[in-house]
């Protein structure tokens, strides 16, 4: 869990941030989006002390983040920015090894530990392991970067646009890995983005911020259905608001008991995504069918208006 | 490789060349004969001085290898013709030498000509020209200067070029060469190591404090603009004033003269280079690459040397070897001020209008010039594929 208390940064005259306040729970995905200028990264970048807050405190999991030097706490964080930072002159297994080597974990330890990030990351460490960053494609590299955030096992992974250099296919698949990963290995993810659909895909939490100031800190659907600053409305995006809220929710969820002749919908879609496919095939109504073939339920169209509105 | 173009086509460098390497042996002496080492030579041309047999040897290696500069595409055959071309034009010179000097005379020198050294300037730009032609790896070029020079130490150590007037210098000043050759070393690599030292932590100082950055680069660029001798003199009133006021410093061998004033000077120009590579080879450095090292953990030290050093590493040693090759030329002005160093020869030899005595202290010097960028090249070289 990360607690941040009334966290300010000033230079000079000018406040980045201001008076911040704001609770992670733990093992969720926490999205900060906001304009340019909105002091979301230097927010994020005062969790791990890249940015020594003016005032103000934040604590991991109860202990007060000045409790020891910047650097040993920043071992135990995992960070991940935008461009990946890939160190250009070391192999993707060296790359992945950095924070275990600093906290002196032993070699055969640290071989284990690469052997499995690069499984988990779809690299096949034959072709991998010895190749540098410039021989990777730009989603292989993004996939390192976060692999060397995971190395040293961290808690908290912290992640700055780190999808922003991607074109938008890879990104897309980015975000399904990083949900996976989240799933898998459980950490707390403080992700901080400029693209509210990101936000709205991997945030279990969305926290947006303008001028500094944290506007409103809450579930995505809270966001869209009672915003709490027509900045927030703004940003959320008034003319699609409907579709984003039924993009919140999947077909599993929502489905109602019985069945049709409608086209069968996966129990994963959202509710957007299935009727996008009704209004395609002129149908009133989906059957939601498992992998296993077996009927969840059904959607109306009707239903699925309903879930539209606040 | 590039493919053999059609057989009428000429090589243009190879015509120029031939042209070149041809009038030099039409009308240029090959040796020079002279009575003593100060009087001018009496020219003697290829066919004078060598059996005949040998001279027409020679002349038909020269001849296949003229043909070869013209016609001949192959960058690899181009480089073996020129090598066996240096090789003849050596031994003929060494030949020259051993049949003109009277047995056991030691004052007469055969100095070697102008054909002689137009001949080997055509052959070893023809010799670069087919190496940088076949762009050879780092290691390969650094083993071929190896070999080189091992074959022409060899062969000087066995005394195939002693009748020869840079040798019969060389013989007479044999243990003042070693150690004058000591010295140069030492002055040029002793400055450097200095500047290093000092340039280093400035060139990161003026990275981190960019608004250092412009008053230091400026004043050592005022420096580099003062000649060799102006800097010397500048330099001996403070030396030799602290000389005087310190007890200890003239027996340091701080002096006005000497080799105090000398490695200050090159220390004083070799900062630039080395403090202006420095700060751009950090500048290149990917800031994403050094955010994420501090934000992994690296203490400040570490992400220096772990990361941002070793990234700029191919641009330091790119000064470094401006620094060194400037170096081991600018040594030699040093001996004027008593500095010592192969200089010595060069300014002694010009003093008594002994031109071999100059080559004596030149020929070295050159040659350690040429080594040290060739090695510092390749070393950039191999790093920067590493780094890519």
């Amino acid at each position: 869990m990360i607690t941040v208390e009334n966290l300010s940064k000033r230079y000079g005259n000018t406040t980045v941030v201001d008076g911040v306040s704001l609770t992670v729970e733990r093992n969720s995905i926490t999205a900060i989006v906001g304009t340019s200028g909105s002091g979301k990264s230097t927010l994020l970048r005062m969790i791990n002390r890249l940015v020594e807050p003016s005032s103000g405190r934040v604590l991991i999991d109860g202990r007060d983040t000045r409790d020891e030097p910047a650097y040993l706490l920043r071992r135990h964080i995992g960070y991940v920015i935008q461009g990946n930072g890939l160190f250009p002159h070391r192999t993707v297994a060296e790359n992945i090894a950095t924070v275990p080597r600093l906290l002196g974990w032993e070699a055969r330890r640290i071989e284990a530990r690469v052997a499995e990030l690069l499984e988990v990351f779809a690299l096949d460490p034959a072709s991998y392991a010895h190749a540098l960053p410039h021989q990777l494609s730009g989603g292989q590299q993004q996939r390192v970067g976060v692999a060397r955030a995971l190395a040293a096992e961290p808690m908290v992974l912290l992640m700055d646009e780190p999808f922003g250099a991607l074109d938008p296919i890879i990104r897309a698949k980015a975000q399904d890995d990083l949900l996976d990963i989240q799933r898998r290995f459980g950490m707390t993810v403080v992700l901080v983005t400029h693209d509210m659909d990101e936000a709205f895909r991997l945030g279990t939490q969305v926290a947006v911020m303008s001028g500094g100031r944290l506007l409103q800190y809450d579930r995505p659907a809270v966001l869209l259905t009672q915003p709490a600053d027509p900045f927030v409305a703004r940003m959320t995006g008034l003319a699609d608001r409907a579709m984003r809220l039924l993009s919140l929710v999947t077909a599993g969820e929502a489905a109602l008991p019985g069945t049709c002749d409608g086209p069968a919908v996966p129990p994963t879609a959202t509710l957007r995504e299935v009727l996008s496919e009704l209004l395609w095939r002129g149908a009133d109504s989906a059957r939601v069918v498992d992998a296993e073939g077996r009927v969840r339920g059904q959607l109306t169209v009707g239903a699925i208006l309903a879930r539209g509105r606040p | 490789m590039t493919r053999a173009p059609p057989r009428s086509r000429v090589d243009p460098l190879g015509a120029v060349l031939v042209a070149a390497g041809a009038a030099a042996v039409l009308f240029l002496p090959f040796v020079l004969l002279k009575a003593n080492r100060i009087l001018p030579g009496d020219p003697r041309s290829f066919a004078q001085v060598l059996p005949p047999w040998a001279a027409l040897g020679c002349t038909a290696l020269l001849g296949v290898t003229g043909v070869g500069a013209l016609w001949i595409a192959s960058a690899r055959a181009r480089l073996a013709l020129a090598l066996g071309g240096v090789v003849a034009v050596a031994l003929a010179a060494a030949a020259a030498g051993d049949a003109l000097t009277p047995p056991g005379d030691s004052v007469v020198r055969i100095a070697p000509g102008g054909a002689f050294w137009v001949l080997l300037v055509c052959l070893g730009l023809l010799a670069t020209d087919a190496a940088t032609r076949l762009k050879p790896k780092p290691a390969l070029r650094v083993l071929f200067l190896a070999g080189s020079l091992a074959v022409a130490g060899l062969a000087l150590a066995h005394g195939i070029f002693d009748h020869l007037s840079v040798m019969r210098e060389y013989a007479v000043n044999a243990a003042r060469f070693a150690h004058e050759a000591r010295r140069h070393l030492a002055l040029a690599f002793g400055s450097l190591a200095a500047a290093a030292l000092v340039g280093l932590p400035l060139g990161v100082l003026c990275h981190r404090l960019p608004r250092l950055r412009p008053g230091v680069l400026a004043t050592l660029n005022v420096i580099q603009t003062i000649p060799a001798i102006a800097l010397f003199g500048i330099l001996m009133a403070p030396l030799g004033a602290l000389a005087a006021a310190v007890p200890f410093a003239d027996r340091l061998g701080i002096r006005g003269v000497g080799a105090a004033p000398a490695v200050v000077a090159l220390f004083l120009y070799s900062l630039l280079p080395i403090v202006a590579n420095t700060v751009a080879g950090l500048k290149r450095v990917s800031r994403a690459a050094v955010e994420a090292a501090h934000g992994m953990g690296m203490t400040g030290w570490q992400v220096l040397t772990k990361v941002e050093l070793i990234l700029a590493l191919p641009v330091i040693l790119t000064g470094v070897r401006v620094v060194l090759v400037q170096n081991i030329g600018m040594v030699t002005v040093a001996a004027l001020i008593g500095g010592g160093g192969l200089g010595a020869f060069v300014f002694q030899g010009i003093g008594q209008t002994a031109i071999d005595l100059v080559l004596l202290g030149a020929i070295p010097i050159v040659t350690l010039a040429f080594s040290a960028a060739l090695v510092l090249d390749a070393l950039v070289e191999i790093l920067d594929r590493v780094k890519a």
